[in-house]
């Protein structure tokens, strides 16, 4: 039984722009579940309908049994969180947190205890009596986030909520905004633009493109299995590679390039894909490519590498050395087959 | 010999010094990267290395020369911005021309010519030469603001977090491209970033900037191995390092509640011990953890793990699946713990 669903959802907008074109969707109680896709793609429409905030065009939304499609924002108990500034500059920390208490009606305890708890939470403990001028970048966005999720609506919807924030705060951020949704159990809604974000945090990823949702799934089926180009290309940093070549009887051939297939698949063009962890030296391989730069990235290094067939990445161990300019013989441990006129996986 | 040095630049505004005795050191066929959170002072140093603005004290070096005062024609440095500046309605070749124009330039039109379409064919960007720029997609947009640059074939590049608004595919397929342009041209470069994946990518050498004042410059590998402090170790690294109390006891650290035992290679006290997430294993430990979250981060899974009072990451291989609430028994690769004192 899903909690939110969006049956067959449409937005055209005046000006003819088709930003949503019959997008369903279905968010399980308490499920963290991502919407992802380049700009452009309909993600942040999306969500807005689902706020109240943009009517469909066609379609219906439905939140814990109820049709809400005609209700206003304010009739619908979603919590709505854009990026997460604009603290009252004249409320201390700790009435900044607890502002969206204030009209819920709880009494003056329940909403201590909450504000409490949020501050416990985020560590914000020493800062309760302080004003937002006197809180450097970083905790005002702590406070701001406490803010946003201080409430228990019946979900939460996030647009971009770390967006404008330097990388290592974004970090933190995300890890504070899980564990606090995981410990609520409420249902999310949130919008990004980027993979690994949306792959740290989701138990579901959507994959967005020109208004349509390519697939959707656990990070790990988008990633192992992606549905097509688009969702394969998309997922996963660095991008998977592909190469472009034929299925002949039962090899896939490109350039430079003999791969053996063990199932059987209709011969004519294909595209092969192989994600950079899959892609390993050999010597006696028969696939040659040049070293052409090796990407440092702490954990791991990644490996540029220049084939006959193209441009090729391997994710290496970070204590393995190889100079540019080497040759190298290429093995691939687990490729995916790709139809390049539908994009579909084959 | 460094070609560009940066001694003793202090900059105040007011009472505040926004950059506090920075020394720093480029060579001829290198990007410096200087990594730093917002406010720390980047674009105050890129603009007194430009000539935009003067430092209060100290000076600057390009090739062994002092251009402390110079103005900033003088220097021949391109810069390119977060923000890029084209004209909306004039073509990519009217806005790529746009510098070769300049009155000091005094080029011919067929060398105008021949570096536009030079700066094109690198950038990939020939077939929009006729287009608007307004007309052009982010990514376009900022391949054009990187041509505007290239076509004068400065001394030195001044990128500021040029990648900073592009979605997050498009920053890192343009971040190798960048690099890969920049190492054949052969020309120097400082860029700027508080993205530290762009750092490590790009940075032949890399600087930490922290509230004014450089904390760290080395390599990628040394910066993120052998970083001075926790503060320049917590720059690095995603997700970022652990970092757990330690006390000595005999030949062996002891870390929280008792947890585990390294050997001690050197060091007495109480120390803080930091650990990369890939240098733990989650097996083969003594102490019993108990996994909360498991993050699927594609090539590997990240798990957070409740251990001995502490919170850890940990990177694991995907060769087995984890479950939250499993039991694991954290092991550090104790050969490649950092150790600083408390």
């Amino acid at each position: 039984m899903s909690f939110l669903e969006c049956r067959d959802l449409v937005k055209t907008f005046a000006d003819g722009t088709e930003a949503v074109r019959g997008i369903d969707l279905r968010c399980g109680e308490g499920e963290f579940a991502v919407l992802l896709g380049p700009s452009g793609c309909g993600k942040t429409t999306t969500l807005r309908m689902v706020a109240g905030l943009e009517k469909p065009t066609a379609g219906q939304i439905v939140l814990a049994g109820a049709d809400i499609t005609d209700r206003s924002p304010a009739e619908r108990d979603v919590g709505f969180a854009f990026q997460f500034y604009a603290l009252y500059p004249h409320l201390k920390v700790e009435d900044n947190i607890g502002f969206p208490l204030e009209s819920m009606g709880l009494n003056r305890r329940e909403r201590r205890q909450r504000v409490a708890d949020m501050v416990e939470r985020l560590g914000l403990g020493a800062l309760v009596g302080r004003y937002p001028r006197q809180l450097s970048g970083g905790d005002q966005q702590r406070v701001a986030l406490a803010r946003a999720m201080v409430r228990r609506p019946q979900i939460y919807l996030m647009d971009e909520p770390l967006g404008t924030l330097d990388a290592g705060l974004r970090l933190e951020m995300r890890e504070m905004i899980r564990a606090q949704q995981l410990d609520a159990g409420i249902a999310t809604l949130y919008v990004t633009h980027d993979q690994e974000e949306a792959m740290s945090l989701a138990d579901q990823v959507v994959v967005m493109d020109e208004g349509r949702i390519r697939q959707s799934g656990a990070a790990a089926l988008v990633y192992d299995q992606p549905a097509d180009l688009f969702v394969a290309h998309f997922i996963g940093s660095p991008s998977m590679n592909f190469i472009t070549g034929e299925i002949r009887e039962d090899c896939f051939v490109a350039l430079g390039l003999v791969w053996p297939l063990s199932e059987q698949l209709r011969p004519g063009p294909a595209t092969l894909g192989v994600r950079p962890e899959f892609v390993r030296s050999n010597d006696t391989a028969r696939l040659r490519a040049e070293v052409v730069r090796d990407e440092y990235q702490g954990a791991c290094r990644y490996i540029h590498l220049q084939a006959e067939c193209g441009r090729l990445v391997m994710r290496v161990a970070d204590r393995e050395r190889v100079a540019v300019g080497a040759s190298l013989g290429l093995d691939f441990d687990r490729v995916l087959l790709f139809d390049p006129t539908s994009g579909k996986r084959l | 010999m460094p070609w560009l040095q940066l001694k003793g630049v202090t900059r105040r505004f007011g009472k505040a010094e926004v950059l506090s005795g920075i020394d720093l050191s480029l060579g001829a066929d290198e990007m410096l990267v200087v990594l730093g959170p917002t406010g720390a002072g980047k674009t105050t140093l890129l603009r007194i290395v430009a000539g935009l603005d003067a430092p209060d004290a100290g000076r600057v070096e390009m090739d062994g020369e002092e251009v402390t005062q110079w103005p900033p024609a003088d220097r021949d440095i391109a810069l390119v911005f977060q923000h890029f500046a084209l004209y909306p309605d004039w073509s990519v070749r009217r806005n790529l021309e746009f510098p070769l124009k300049a009155p000091r330039q005094q080029l011919a039109r067929g060398e105008i010519d021949q570096r536009v379409g030079w700066a094109a064919e690198l950038l990939k960007i020939e077939r929009l030469l006729d287009r608007p720029a307004a007309r052009l997609s982010g990514g376009e947009m900022q391949r054009v603001a990187i041509g505007q640059a290239i076509v004068r074939r400065p001394r030195l590049f001044l990128f500021d977090e040029p990648l900073t608004n592009l979605d997050a595919k498009l920053r890192e397929s343009l971040r190798l491209e960048l690099a890969l342009l920049r190492q054949e041209l052969g020309i120097p470069a400082i860029y700027v970033t508080h993205d530290q994946a762009e750092a490590l990518s790009m940075g032949d050498s890399i600087a930490v900037l922290a509230e004014g004042r450089i904390l760290q410059q080395g390599s990628p590998e040394v910066i993120y191995r052998q970083p001075v402090s926790p503060v320049v170790a917590r720059q690095l690294g995603q997700p970022a390092i652990n970092i757990l109390s330690v006390q000595r006891r005999g030949d062996a650290w002891i870390g929280p509640n008792e947890a585990e035992r390294m050997p001690a290679l050197s060091g007495t006290g109480e120390m803080l011990l930091g650990v990369r997430p890939e240098d733990i294993a989650p097996a083969g430990g003594h102490v019993p953890g108990v996994v909360r979250v498991v993050e699927d981060a594609g090539a590997a899974w990240i798990l957070w793990v409740d251990w001995a009072g502490a919170s850890i990451h940990i990177i694991a291989s995907k060769e087995r699946r984890f479950a939250p609430g499993e039991t694991v028994y954290p092991r550090i690769d104790a050969e490649r713990v950092l150790l600083w004192p408390r």
